[in-house]
């Protein structure tokens, strides 16, 4: 601490650690330690909280487990139903994310002439101006029964009738694949842009083809970026709720919904930390499996 | 296998800017051949041109007679070691050797096999299992040549492979690369701007500058007998005495220099002709800073100059005394270290010579920059 002061001189080094405490324990911290409380609290009006019925309970997790006490079936199989859906999907888009955003990381970073990086690099940048929501509405109006997509197909003659792409959840995966499209090109493309390019030439002069000159240099080489850029797009997309609301079809149901609804709607803010609980500790749980199945640290994900 | 490899008026543009100019030469198989040059003088470029990584914008390169047009990096007769060697930093030393063969679906087995073989060729027994970071500068040198032999390449391309080592081990490292080139009996092409590396291994050499082929010869000939100012400067140390021709005779010229008269054997030209010098024409005389002489040890001394003495550097195996002439040129007189220099002091006046046969006259033109 003395050498920090030393190093950084009083005035930056007590706003570090200031800023730095004010995040890490007022938004951070504070917030997740009191959800993570309410969440083993029952759900009661304000006259009766710190009554004698406030007591520690698991009541919310069984619900999540199990339904209703009313409820005939084991399990609670809509809400879990949901939740497994939200994940395998958000492991869809990461998945169509990386194979997406690999090529155009990999192009910026090692084909591309310094004026052509820049203005992809722009390109890219420019349409996160526009907020969450209108984009997300944007690519309604373009998968919509009589959007710009269906209209130019019938117009072409490669289609008779509209297809619903709201129901088929084509729109859904669009827009979630394109919001955090931003949070996978740039940590691939930072680690692809410390790739020395003479290894890609030995490789070609030794006589390798593209394909495994990219499965054995340049994707271990990326694999660093690879993690990082898939864990915030996973995570990201498993906790989205705007990009859901706008674009699933009416039967699709994405778990952050589930939790907006018992905040806000049911008033079981109890139950919503229950649930939003969950959601966080099996996306960390499911993101720390895959680093250990990939042989990834979590130093490097961070680098 | 070796082949020989031919550039027939080879030029490489990019826009208006030409890498290479109109490049001839012809590389016999088996031979050690090096490209000679100063940095961005295009070396390396037409070496990208024989591995494949380029296309030359006119004349054409061929591998054993055969033309390499349209022909990549990956299906030509080459194999390349680059500047900074480009080992892949993630696979073992024997992953980087074998994988070559790996890509050409040879077994882990036989993988393994060749690796060994080739370890044992550069002297790194029983080190395949290592990490590329655990070996040292050398080490990976040697690593890089392995793997590049594993293609079994007809001709092995080097660009500048030993620029990143210490003296020491640059030093070991010719003769090393000298002794795998001579048992494994392929020809190498050895891009270097470091003319003591290119004279200590090579066969012949090519002698660059600004895109052009100035001189290939022996490296005896590009020392002893450049036949342009810009060799005669490059290729070692040389003093140049610019002036005018007075008088032409038997393959030797006088030229006048601020004055004075120096008379020297006229040069050759890059085809062995003597250069055409003509009374009046402007030459320059080049003098090895080992070729003159003190004028008082001298007996009938001629080409006599006076010069006054700066600073004396001490070399090791020699000491180089620099001198400005009256008319403020730099020059530099070179005597073995155990010459007695002390009655040689800075601010003193002395007087130098040297032989005609020593000295030889080129007509002006560029020289290599000090």
């Amino acid at each position: 601490m003395d050498s920090f002061y030393k190093k950084n001189g009083s005035l930056i080094s007590t706003f570090f650690l200031i800023a730095i405490t004010f995040w890490l324990v007022f938004l951070i911290l504070i917030p997740q330690l009191y959800m993570l409380d309410l969440s083993f609290r029952p759900n009661l009006p304000p006259l009766l909280r710190g009554g004698p019925d406030d007591v520690y309970t698991l009541t919310h997790y069984n619900h999540f487990l199990f339904g209703s006490e009313t409820s005939k079936d084991t399990y609670n199989y809509v809400d879990i139903g949901v939740f497994v859906d939200t994940i395998g999907t958000a492991v869809l888009v990461t998945i169509i994310n990386l194979c997406f955003c690999y090529p155009i990381a990999f192009y910026i970073a090692k084909l591309a002439t310094p004026n052509a990086t820049r203005l992809l690099i722009l390109a890219l940048i420019i349409p996160f101006w526009i907020n969450e929501l209108l984009r997300s509405f944007a690519i309604r109006i373009l998968f919509a029964g009589e959007g710009v997509i269906n209209n130019l197909l019938i117009e072409l003659g490669l289609l008779d009738v509209a297809v619903n792409f709201i129901a088929l959840d084509v729109a859904l995966y669009t827009g979630l694949t394109y919001a955090y499209i931003l949070l996978m090109i740039f940590p691939l493309y930072n680690a692809l842009d410390t790739l020395d390019t003479n290894q890609l030439e030995a490789a070609k002069d030794l006589g390798s083809s593209t394909i495994r000159t990219h499965w054995r240099i340049v994707i271990p080489h990326a694999k660093a970026g690879i993690a990082s850029g898939s864990t915030m797009v996973f995570m990201l997309t498993a906790g989205a709720l705007a990009t859901p609301v706008v674009l699933s079809s009416p039967n699709t149901f994405w778990f952050t919904q589930l939790i907006y609804q018992w905040f806000n709607m049911n008033d079981n803010w109890s139950r919503g930390s229950a649930y939003s609980i969950i959601l966080l500790v099996v996306s960390v749980a499911f993101v720390l499996l895959m680093m250990r199945l990939f042989k990834v640290t979590i130093g490097e994900v961070v680098r | 296998m070796s082949a020989d490899v031919e550039l027939q008026s080879v030029s490489i543009a990019f826009g208006d800017f030409y890498a290479a100019k109109n490049v001839n030469v012809k590389i016999e198989a088996g031979e050690f051949f090096s490209f000679l040059g100063p940095s961005g003088c295009g070396k390396t470029t037409l070496l990208r041109a024989v591995s494949g990584f380029l296309e030359p914008s006119e004349g054409k390169v061929l591998i054993g007679g055969q033309n390499m047009s349209g022909i990549g990096p990956n299906k030509r007769p080459t194999s390349l070691i680059f500047q900074n060697l480009a080992l892949f930093p993630l696979m073992s030393v024997a992953d980087n050797i074998a994988f070559s063969l790996e890509v050409r679906g040879v077994g882990k087995q036989a993988r393994r096999k060749r690796a060994g073989e080739l370890l044992d060729l550069v002297a790194l027994n029983g080190q395949g299992d290592k990490k590329v970071h655990e070996l040292s500068g050398g080490q990976k040198q040697r690593v890089a040549i392995a793997r590049a032999l594993a293609v079994e390449p007809e001709v092995l391309l080097l660009d500048e492979p030993l620029s990143a080592l210490d003296l020491k081990l640059r030093q070991k490292m010719r003769t090393e690369l000298r002794a795998i080139q001579q048992r494994v009996g392929i020809t190498f092409i050895y891009i270097t701007h470091d003319q003591g590396e290119a004279l200590t291994m090579s066969d012949r050499v090519g002698v660059m500058n600004d895109g052009q082929l100035e001189q290939v010869g022996s490296c005896y000939e590009v020392y002893q007998a450049p036949s342009t100012p810009f060799v005669a400067t490059f290729v070692g140390e040389n003093n140049a005495f610019a002036g005018k021709v007075e008088k032409v005779s038997k393959g030797t010229a006088q030229v006048n220099v601020d004055g004075k008269s120096f008379s020297g054997a006229i040069g050759k030209t890059t085809a062995g002709n003597l250069h055409n010098i003509g009374v009046g024409d402007e030459a320059i005389v080049f003098v090895r800073p080992e070729s003159l002489n003190l004028a008082k040890d001298t007996k009938a001394p001629k080409n006599k100059f006076s010069a006054d003495i700066k600073t004396i550097e001490f070399e090791g195996n020699l000491k180089n005394i620099y001198l400005k002439s009256s008319t403020k040129k730099s020059i530099r007189f070179s005597v073995p270290s155990v010459f007695d220099t002390s009655h040689l002091t800075p601010g003193s006046k002395i007087e130098l010579a040297f032989s005609a046969q020593s000295a030889i006259v080129l007509p002006s033109g560029p020289l290599a920059l000090d």
